[in-house]
């Protein structure tokens, strides 16, 4: 897709995230750690004030998001990257918060492939906020459609 | 494991932190993750759609990846301290592969009434590629 700039400031349906103790132990398990932090609600309460999820676990909102919550970008999935990702934590979060989560595109732009072709990039902020209306998270993820089907 | 804690008074720029290594990624590990993150993109773990993509086979999630050098900041700080975690995907990883994840502390700042941390990150393969580079900021408890 050329570099759309009217998608900008297209934001998708707030998505409803319940964070849960079972699928946090999934996650750690899936990343292979084995912190008590994730497992041992005794434990976890004393040192954080409860079993927190581990610092990419944001990005399972994809498993309360319907397609409705990520803005449609028109990019073509054989040929999309994942350039980069960041979490900004503003407050704690711990297994019980109920948290919403919006997604805006906040820029769109193009630059000329090492290979050829043009890179389309499009980069989506995504907030977290509690059931008390408090931001506890920020995500940033750059997306990249590349000139041609992706090689190493 | 637990982080020990670790006081800011007590790190200096230059420090290397705690290395997380896993060998031998498994298809079965990208499966983990799929189910873990609700990431079903096909092109990490179907085969035939993998090949039809122009790939040699189905490739780990970058998240995956992501995920797993995030330990090197809460071996070092503790989840609870991490306050900003920044990562970008150079390589990627291909089952059987080895990662690496190490990490150095670049800046040490208060701000808003916090002891910071800034930090480096690195994933690298067996071949000593870079997968992804990344950056950390994390709270450390002071002596006061």
């Amino acid at each position: 897709m050329p570099a759309d700039k009217s998608l900008i400031g297209k934001k998708g349906e707030p998505v409803i995230m319940h964070i849960e103790r079972g699928k946090i132990g999934e996650f750690a398990r899936a990343i292979k750690d084995d912190d008590r932090l994730y497992f041992d609600e005794a434990y976890a309460t004393r040192e954080a004030g409860g079993i927190m999820p581990p610092v990419t676990f944001l990005q399972t909102v994809s498993h309360w998001d319907d397609g409705r919550g990520r803005p449609r970008l028109p990019f073509d999935l054989k040929r999309v990257l994942h350039g980069e990702q960041e979490f900004e934590f503003l407050a704690p979060i711990h297994v019980g918060d109920i948290l919403t989560a919006v997604s805006t595109v906040v820029d769109v732009y193009e630059k000329p492939g090492k290979r050829g072709g043009v890179m389309t990039f499009a980069v989506t902020e995504t907030e977290y906020r509690n059931q008390m209306g408090t931001l506890v998270a920020r995500a940033r993820a750059v997306g990249i459609e590349t000139g041609q089907v992706v090689k190493d | 494991m637990a982080a020990p804690t670790r006081y800011w008074e007590d790190v200096k720029e230059g420090d290397a932190l705690p290395e997380v290594k896993v060998a031998n990624l498994t298809r079965t590990d990208f499966v983990k993750y799929a189910g873990a993150s609700g990431d079903f993109n096909p092109i990490h773990h179907d085969q035939t759609f993998a090949e039809a993509s122009g790939n040699p086979t189905v490739f780990a999630m970058g998240m995956l990846n992501a995920g797993i050098l995030s330990r090197v900041v809460t071996a070092f700080a503790g989840r609870p301290n991490v306050r900003r975690y920044k990562v970008r995907f150079a390589t990627r990883a291909w089952p059987g592969d080895d990662i690496v994840c190490r990490g150095r502390v670049t800046k040490k700042l208060a701000q808003g009434g916090e002891k910071l941390v800034e930090g480096e990150l690195e994933a690298v393969n067996q071949k000593g590629e870079t997968l992804i580079s990344g950056s950390f900021v994390a709270a450390l408890p002071s002596r006061g």
